[in-house]
């Protein structure tokens, strides 16, 4: 169904980049009095009645603007409600106010621009600071399905893998210049094998408009879609001309750092103006600016290492670090569910390369165990070197790593330590500082920290960072370095600034902010998920929550669904995920406001009920607290999790009532 | 408890477990089937309890490795084994070479440009940098990165799958496939890693790769992930090359037809030499093989308007199956593309991994290399004045000089000069000499205000080892008059004469 809905209201095909359509500026939900119709939102959306009154209720007092604001100085001023400025309003000017002159149209267009990338925060209790409170670090609770949803999800599969092979079985025969390319042609071997094409031919193909959908603009806290679709079964796509501005819980923007005003886009401007667009050499030959240096110490100093070099492409950085730390000897033991570009750089480097289980530290140190006792194998030689890799932060699980348990596992086994931070870096911890600052775990203990600057910092390419020796020697060792191309002027003043700000040593206070929104909103979000009924993967304070869809019709399903109510999110099957576990995965960023999510709470419940999806038994929480004893000291919470696990009951909350409780509960442990 | 208090409940159990076996389903035809074999057949009964009683054994036992070779050991004896186990530095320590590497590293403050400023004050002509028409420093290029970045912010904050593709990104893929005359392009974030990603997106196990054995480090490492079996020519001959591909043909002649790709360079990163495409193409075609061209030193560079080595040397673009190249070096950009058929690039889309793992280009370089294509496409004379300033330079150092050569191919703005053979020999200088040799040519040219670099090589870990002989790279730039270019090649000229002759 290509895309029907995309013109169900008038406002949305608006094709002028500030647009006012309502997706793009709920930030102006403070206003709302008795002036704005109720039954407008919920008119345009086709959601269900976003309760109007939810500060109130809440207990908290009329919002007001006390904390220092995001995006700037003269967001105390009241905002027009979006909802009812389009942007051939001509009452806009009209909109009586109670307390402050109305803005102009250009500031009202400026200011819901600001918003559409960065919204303002609610109410200053939205706001939290994620730290592990010490102790084991529980693993995070796996619910199950039914069943009979495991089952269906395997007919599923074997429906379409039966269909496609009708498909091709009659395709094959009839219409055989759609097969041409996959078999020898002329003398030349095919292209890409009939077989590896399948999955590509017969199930991506059915739910590609899912993917790649081309965007315009800036990725913040709204992302503008170009529409487009398709007369030949998602073959090609044609672009239909107009756009639609959806709510953005796609894009990895951890800490709301993409967007097109403000500090960091104003140094951003100024170094093009200073040093050009790029510098055009590899970091070996001439392409180290003083600008290189100084976000190389900025960064270094940020993650809390002596030393850092940074490259181009986060990617990149991954797939040239390996070979310069380990070769043929050493031995790498990799978490099973790391990111391609580890793959990728450990297959280069020559090492023997084992894998545990993710997140097990009992079948790391068996392992260990192994690889020690046993040494290479066949010559039964030490090992040189043995490096366990492990994510900071899983993109598709939404969970940490054991970091507590490494550290003490590595005390005992004298193995080094590398931690890829590509999601983790800025999104996780008190001050920004990825999982050591969350674990209060000190950063001398992990050998090579790594991260990637594109997520949270809304720069791009990735870094290293580790012992001042280290990196010398690293810097004439790593191919990254003598052949990648140097970042861009523009990209390490985004760094630095968005580093900077997060450190507060620029617009203070603002940094601040960026982290406790993102953190209060990611355990809000996963919270409502969890009591709404639906299964979620991984740790309570991560930024990525992957909500469960299993049956592979679900993910076009939710996502058009999604789409319909202006809300983009990513759903990802088969092979990224194992066959059974599709799912659709937010990203939560501080440029959300509660209302946002709110929105997204309640687009999941109808979505949820219609497509079947709320299956949560309630072991990994959500359920309703029981009366007399609301929340346990974090000392006896296992027992008293023991305790009720014996009659648990699923958790299908009325979205209303998530919505209620959510700011008051989202500080107590998630479960 | 008397004996018949013990029957009792024994009975009543056995009545329960009776109870019990008769209510699972199906129960009454298992029970019907032993009956009925025992009574016809009592053997068969005692063959299948054996068996029965063999599989629950089988179940139950103790697992074992089937790993060759693993020594059992008690916990106590691994404890002590881990205790002794020391493992060595994760770095070891630099060696000289390397030490001089990250010691002798030239800072740039301030802009990179024709003429930049280093870090200890001084202003030095510019001949390190790619920035061979000094799009860098262009004002309406700045102008119009700088509206990208207020309409998109910087970075894309996600990969091209999901939601990270931009409408500048479309734009650029396009706006290069009609540049080349390709049917479509794909481009990736970063142009080092392009290479490495397209060559194992087509070539698995069991392909067959037949490449130039000066091919740059990239297509090793390309190479080298993609597990093919390779064959490797004499670099840059025709020779070796079709004979390769005979001996290929034949040795696979009975074999399942495989893919099979040609890889090499248009201008060599090591060697600055140029391939001859129409040779290669009639070889392709006469074989069957695919051609994969790295293009990244000779797009923006070659030809008359710097569509690259096919305009260069007159072949048509769709005539190369893949055309892999920068948007990072002259065109001042970032990134990489690959162009070729539609279904080539569909292809990469999904299984490239540097495409489909890495976040998309920023787009203000995106914007920013369509910007500079478009230069490029409607100034012919920019790439014909690039071309008399590196005639320029190189007169006064290939035929000029006594102690190096320029390997580059005359169009090539990178010159690339090694040391003759001759000095090579009479001096007795290993490579490393060579290497230490060669930066003091270069610490001496910054001296006299003049920015070249050495030509930097990387050993890597993959079989057959290349060796590249150590070169200085000069690269020419438009942003300097003639007469300047002319100069720095007279200091380039004078320092190398002063550092070898000092040499015993």
């Amino acid at each position: 169904m290509p895309r029907r809905f995309s013109n169900n209201s008038s406002t949305d095909t608006s094709t002028n980049p500030p647009s006012f359509s309502p997706s793009s500026g709920k930030g102006g939900i403070s206003t709302k009095g008795p002036t704005v119709k109720s039954n407008r939102l919920s008119q345009l959306f086709s959601a269900s009645p976003k309760s109007k009154t939810e500060p109130v209720q809440s207990g908290h007092p009329q919002p007001s603007n006390s904390s220092p604001p995001i995006s700037l100085a003269s967001l105390s001023l009241p905002t027009i409600s979006l909802s009812t400025a389009t942007a051939d309003n001509p009452n806009m000017d009209e909109l009586p106010t109670t307390l402050f002159q109305p803005p102009t149209p250009e500031e009202a267009r400026r200011l819901a621009k600001q918003h559409a990338q960065f919204g303002p925060i609610g109410h200053p209790s939205h706001r939290y600071s994620s730290r592990h409170p010490g102790g084991v670090f529980p693993e995070p609770v796996m619910d199950e399905p039914p069943y009979y949803y495991l089952l269906t999800t395997y007919i599923s599969y074997l429906i379409l893998i039966a269909f496609g092979h009708v498909r091709d079985f009659f395709g094959k025969r009839f219409r055989e210049e759609h097969y041409r390319h996959l078999k020898p042609r002329n003398g030349y071997g095919a292209l890409n094998s009939d077989f590896d094409n399948f999955y590509v031919r017969r199930l991506k193909l059915r739910i590609n408009d899912c993917f790649e959908r081309p965007v315009t603009g800036v990725p913040g806290r709204t992302i503008t879609l170009i529409d487009r679709a398709t007369d030949d079964h998602n073959q090609h796509f044609f672009l239909t001309g107009t756009t639609t501005d959806t709510l953005n819980l796609s894009s990895y923007n951890y800490l709301g750092f993409a967007q097109s005003d403000g500090p960091c886009a104003d140094l951003a401007e100024e170094s093009i103006k200073k040093y050009g667009i790029a510098a055009p050499s590899t970091r070996a030959e001439s392409g180290t600016q003083d600008m290189h240096l100084e976000v190389e110490d900025l960064v270094a100093r940020f993650v809390g290492k002596e030393s850092s070099m940074i490259f181009s492409m986060g990617f990149g950085t991954n797939a040239t670090i390996f070979p310069a730390l380990v070769s043929k000897g050493c031995l790498l033991i990799s978490d099973e569910l790391n990111h391609a570009s580890i793959r990728f750089g450990a297959r280069l480097s020559g090492a023997s390369i084992a894998m545990f289980k993710h997140n097990d530290m009992k079948d790391l140190e068996l392992r260990l165990r192994e690889a020690i006792s046993q040494g290479q194998p066949r010559t039964h030689r030490p090992w040189k070197k043995i490096l366990v890799v492990v994510e900071g932060l899983y993109s598709m699980e939404g969970s940490m790593c054991n970091l507590p348990g490494l550290v003490h596992l590595k005390r005992r086994y004298k193995f080094n330590l590398f931690v890829d931070e590509a999601h983790s870096i800025g999104a996780i911890g008190p001050k920004g500082r990825g999982v050591c600052d969350y674990f209060s775990i000190d950063t001398s203990e992990v050998d090579i920290l790594m991260g990637t600057l594109t997520k949270s910092f809304g720069a791009n390419g990735g870094y290293i960072a580790a012992d001042k020796v280290m990196i010398d020697a690293l810097r004439a060792t790593n191919s990254g370095v003598y052949f990648g191309e140097s970042p861009a002027p523009a990209v390490l003043s985004q760094i630095s600034s968005a580093l900077r700000i997060i450190s507060g040593e620029l617009v203070p206070g603002q940094g601040e902010e960026r982290l406790q929104r993102l953190a209060f909103n990611s355990r809000y979000l996963r919270l409502g998920l969890k009591r709404l009924g639906f299964i979620v993967y991984g740790h309570d304070d991560s930024p990525i929550v992957p909500l469960l869809l299993f049956n592979p019709a679900k993910m076009p399903a939710f996502s058009h669904e999604m789409l319909r109510r202006k809300i983009s999110v990513v759903v990802v099957g088969y092979p990224a995920t194992p066959l059974v576990s599709s799912r659709a995965r937010f990203c939560v960023s501080a440029a959300h406001t509660k209302d946002d999510l709110d929105r997204v709470l309640t687009a999941c419940d109808e979505i949820g009920n219609v497509l079947q999806l709320k299956f949560s038994t309630g072991i990994a929480g959500g359920a309703l607290p029981a009366a007399e004893q609301p929340a346990p000291p974090p000392e006896l919470e296992k027992e008293w999790h023991r305790k009720r696990s014996d009659n648990i009951s699923p958790p299908r909350w009325r979205v209303e009532d998530v919505i209620r409780r959510g700011v008051q509960d989202v500080k107590n442990p998630l479960y | 408890m008397d004996l018949q208090e013990t029957q009792r409940i024994l009975s009543e159990y056995l009545h329960e477990l009776a109870d019990l076996f008769h209510r699972v389903p199906g129960s009454a035809i298992f029970l019907r089937y032993v009956k009925s074999s025992y009574q016809d057949d009592p053997i068969r009964s005692a063959v299948e309890l054996f068996l029965f009683l063999f599989a629950v054994r089988y179940l139950l036992a103790p697992k074992y490795s089937t790993k060759p070779g693993v020594v059992p050991l008690t916990e106590d004896e691994i404890d002590d084994l881990v205790d002794e186990w020391t493992p060595e530095p994760l770095v070891g320590d630099p060696t000289a070479l390397e030490a001089m590497e990250v010691d002798k590293r030239t800072v740039i403050v301030g802009p990179v440009g024709p003429k930049s400023r280093l870090t200890n004050g001084r202003t030095v002509m510019n001949l390190g940098s790619f920035n061979f028409y000094n799009f860098n420093t262009n004002e309406s290029l700045k102008e119009q990165a700088i509206q990208t970045l207020r309409a998109y912010g910087v970075g894309p904050c996600g990969p091209r799958g999901f939601y990270g593709t931009q409408d500048v990104h479309i734009k650029t893929e396009d706006d290069v496939a009609s540049f080349l005359g390709t049917a479509a392009c794909i481009i990736y974030s970063q142009a080092f890693s392009t290479i490495s990603s397209v060559i194992p997106a087509f070539s698995k196990r069991g392909d067959i790769i037949v490449a130039d054995k000066g091919v740059s480090f990239a297509i090793r490492k390309g190479i080298q992930i993609s597990r093919s079996m390779v064959r490797w020519y004499e670099h840059n001959d025709m020779e070796d090359l079709e004979r390769v591909l005979a001996k290929v043909t034949k040795e696979q002649a009975r074999k399942p037809l495989t893919r099979r790709f040609i890889i090499t360079e248009g201008l060599f990163e090591s060697y600055g030499d140029m391939a001859d495409l129409p040779k290669i193409i009639e070889l392709r075609l006469k074989y069957k093989f695919r051609l994969i061209l790295d293009e990244t030193w000779s797009f923006g560079v070659l030809g008359r308007t710097g569509r690259g080595i096919t305009e260069h040397q007159n072949v048509d673009a769709a005539e190369v199956d893949m055309i892999v190249g920068s948007l990072a070096g002259p065109l001042v950009a970032g990134g990489g593309f690959c162009a070729g058929s539609e279904e080539i690039v569909h292809h990469q889309r999904i299984s490239a991994a540097a495409y489909t793992f890495s976040a998309a280009l920023p787009a203000l370089l995106s914007t920013t290399a369509s910007a500079t294509i478009n230069i490029l496409q409607n100034n012919p004379e920019t790439v014909s004045q690039l071309r008399e300033h590196t005639k320029a330079m190189r007169a006064q150092l290939d035929p000029r000089s006594d102690w190096v050569y320029c390997t580059s191919a005359p169009e090539n703005p990178i010159l690339v000069l090694v040391i003759k053979p001759e000095v090579v020999a009479a001096k007795r200088l290993t490579e490393d000499d060579q290497q230490f040799l060669l930066q003091d040519v270069v610490d001496e040219c910054l001296a006299n205000g003049v920015l070249i670099t050495r030509l930097k090589t990387l050993e890597d870990n993959f079989q057959p080892k290349q060796v590249i002989p150590p070169a200085l790279k000069v690269c020419v730039t438009t942003g300097l008059t003639k007469k300047e270019t002319e100069k720095a090649g007279t200091i380039i000229r004078h320092a190398i004469t002063k550092v070898m002759s000092k040499r015993k």
